[in-house]
């Protein structure tokens, strides 16, 4: 079986939810959209206090080319335009809208029936993505009509579709792939079309055998899509260790996938493109694992955007009494959240609920020089060396020892039987680099 | 044997001559001519190397002080007016007047003010806690509390309050280098205009949020409420991004915003204790 050459851990995988069904969160009373849940420029509101909104309505437009629109989740009214503290505790806008029924915007089609067959050429699949808010639903929020518009000069050869999931706990791709299956096949057509290319690889772990043989065995209808179980590894979903593992391919440091002709994309992406494209149905809802030791009754929900956690939590059984974190993401690269009020966005793959003996983090012990983070790191970086650079300040070193590579996997301070803040310490020298480097370009 | 020594000792003489030839003329003809003022300035400075002065240390900030026509942007805020009058009279110029500094913090979020609702376990940094998540309290613009700037500060002026969790200045020691200006993620610190006894107004808050949560988050924040500003009479108070600042070279120190605050978020440092309406009754019959 393929996996990628180079580090990489085994942390507990922890899947409880693998084998829930993906059940519809009721309604919330009101929900908070906020502008920004992708990277690039955050959208600007196009629709005011009072306004009657629908589901699927666009309530902030795209600013740029790297943005991405904003669509209402549910229907109602909008109560205010406010701030809202998202995962990281900093505010941002967000659109506040009371929910009164369910109705969708006219255009969209929610009869349950499969449309196979692509009508739109690949310009107008560009275009749906980007009318309908598509990102990189794998974590990073990318804004998937970007990397669909080929720049000048460069060429794909090769699509890859990413069901790897290997963050613990997170099932949200797995059971998507397993009870949505087609739908995601036909999305990756779309993407195939839209790309220009005849070849598809499916990526998944071979700790979902069953979401390999389901995928394989639909696979078949469509040419040129093949499906590969891989090895399990954390990060195998990163996307430039996927490539590697598929592919063998290298993509060079500070370079796109783009550049040795390839484009990745995600499963639940894949599920997106899908509804926008056949079925005219906005980004306003996705898959969200929810889960943790103590809950009653973790499973996967179809969530509306926008939703505060908390009602996913009640959902779920109610929060335990021993809760210690609360993540959001999965437990290698996801955030602790500051409160429950913070409200699903389209980057929210899973919640996790830690018992506080297991949310507590290993104080902190001297190096040994045990250099196990170096082998541990799937980007060939020294870490320890890394951090000691950052801790010093001295970041133009950082940046001969190629930090900004660095894609914060965390493997390194998972890895460390020291307990060092590895990690902590590498995002500040890489922010601070990329700062450095944006300042030399202005100059 | 006295033969061969006296050859050795001969030839290895001419060859030493002979290089003390070639090194005296490679040294007049790669000759640095230096101002030899540079170093009497470099004499004259504190020799702290602090950075204060925006130059990598003394002997750039000296080099700069000769090269410079007027004094105008160059200050040793380590020396102060004495050494800036020293260089002056060295190179024959007139040293400016300059303002003495002293660095404030700009929050006054104690803990029975500002009420923490999350724990953070993470790097004791600022600036890598300010990267991950807006902080242990619900203001995310004020004080984190990991002391990053007692840490830069390398004249000893700050500490940190054990009891408030914030870093406290030193007004004797502090020399206004800006060290923990630069150190601070969240520009908190400020440098502010000395006046008499070390006497202080100033608005202790930088949270840019509107009143209601800015409130709610710290009892003793900013609401933007636009008072003080109606209160002063020399125009010294303005008020952008729903937070007041007193502009020091306006202020008067007349204390009358301080009262007219109704969160108390601005500060009043060294001033004799306030007369009760009381004594100001009494005092005015004895007139």
């Amino acid at each position: 079986m393929k996996t990628f050459p180079e580090g990489g851990v085994h942390p507990h995988e922890n899947k409880l939810t693998a084998g829930s069904e993906i059940k519809y969160l009721s309604l919330p009373s009101g929900v908070a959209i906020p502008v920004s849940q992708h990277i690039g420029t955050p959208a600007s509101v196009v629709v005011s206090k009072d306004d009657k909104v629908k589901a699927g309505q666009v309530i902030a437009e795209s600013k740029g080319f790297v943005s991405s629109n904003i669509h209402s989740s549910v229907s109602g009214k909008v109560t205010k335009i406010d701030t809202i503290a998202d995962t990281t505790g900093y505010k941002q806008t967000a659109v506040f809208i009371e929910v009164e029924g369910d109705e969708w915007i006219e255009t969209i089609d929610r009869s349950n029936k499969i449309i196979a067959e692509i009508k739109l050429s690949s310009e107008e699949i560009i275009k749906k993505c980007l009318e309908s808010g598509i990102v990189g639903l794998g974590g990073a929020t990318f804004p998937s009509h970007v990397k669909l518009t080929i720049p000048y000069g460069k060429r794909c050869n090769l699509l890859i579709i990413n069901g790897v999931e290997c963050e613990p706990y997170l099932t949200s791709d797995h059971r998507l792939m397993m009870e949505r299956g087609e739908e995601i096949l036909i999305g990756v057509s779309c993407l195939m079309k839209a790309l220009r290319v005849d070849k598809a690889m499916i990526g998944i772990e071979s700790n979902k055998p069953d979401a390999v043989a389901h995928l394989t065995n639909l696979a078949q209808a469509f040419p040129g899509l093949e499906v590969f179980a891989l090895k399990v590894k954390y990060p195998q979903g990163a996307e430039k260790q996927l490539i590697k593992a598929l592919t063998d391919r290298e993509v060079p440091s500070g370079r796109l996938p783009i550049d040795i002709n390839t484009v990745v994309h995600n499963v639940g992406t894949a599920f997106a493109v899908y509804e926008a494209v056949q079925k005219n149905k906005p980004l306003f809802e996705r898959v969200v694992t929810i889960t943790g030791k103590s809950l009653a009754n973790p499973g996967n929900y179809f969530v509306r955007i926008g939703t505060p956690i908390k009602n996913l939590i009640e959902a779920a059984g109610g929060l335990p009494d021993d809760t210690g974190k609360i993540i959001s993401g999965g437990p290698m690269m996801g955030k602790a959240l500051i409160n429950t009020d913070v409200p699903v966005v389209k980057g929210t793959s899973g919640i996790i609920l830690f018992p506080a003996n297991e949310s507590k983090r290993q104080e902190s012990m001297p190096c040994i020089r045990c250099a196990k983070c170096v082998q541990a790191c799937p980007m060939n970086l020294e870490p320890y060396l890394l951090m000691t650079l950052s801790e010093m300040g001295l970041f133009e070193k950082a940046e001969k020892e190629r930090i900004t590579d660095c894609m914060e996997c965390g493997s390194c301070s998972f890895i460390c039987p020291a307990g060092r803040s590895l990690l902590d310490y590498i995002r500040l020298g890489k922010s601070t680099v990329i700062k450095m480097a944006r300042e030399r370009v202005v100059k | 044997m006295s033969i061969t020594v006296l050859i050795t000792i001969i030839s290895l003489s001419l060859l030493a001559i002979l290089a003390a030839v070639i090194l005296y003329f490679i040294a007049q003809k790669f000759k640095v001519v230096e101002d030899p003022r540079i170093d009497e300035v470099q004499e004259a400075l504190p020799a702290a190397n602090c950075g204060g002065c925006g130059f990598a240390g003394c002997r750039n900030f000296a080099e700069a002080l000769v090269k410079a026509e007027t004094f105008e942007g160059l200050n040793c805020p380590v020396g102060g007016a004495s050494v800036m009058e020293d260089v002056a009279r060295i190179l024959g110029k007139e040293a400016p007047e300059v303002d003495l500094l002293v660095a404030v913090l700009l929050c006054n979020g104690t803990p029975e003010f500002r009420p923490h609702t999350t724990k953070y376990d993470g790097v004791p940094d600022c600036r890598i806690a300010h990267s991950l998540y807006a902080g242990e309290t619900d203001c995310s613009y004020g004080c984190l509390g990991y002391d990053d700037c007692v840490r830069a500060c390398t004249f000893d002026a700050m500490y940190m309050n054990d009891e408030t969790g914030l870093p406290v200045v030193i007004d004797d020691k502090c020399v206004a280098c800006g060290a923990c200006v630069k150190a601070c993620p969240r520009n908190l610190l400020e440098l502010r205009k000395k006046a008499k006894k070390d006497r202080k107004i100033y608005v202790a808050c930088s949270n840019c949020d509107k009143g209601g949560p800015a409130r709610r988050a710290c009892k003793v924040a900013c609401i933007a409420c636009n008072k003080c500003v109606k209160v002063c009479k020399f125009d010294a108070i303005t008020i952008e991004n729903n937070l007041a600042y007193i502009d020091a070279s306006k202020c008067t120190l007349c204390r009358k915003c301080v009262e007219e605050c109704p969160t108390g978020s601005i500060l009043e440092l060294n001033f004799p204790p306030r007369k009760t309406k009381v004594e100001e009754a009494a005092e005015a019959k004895t007139v």
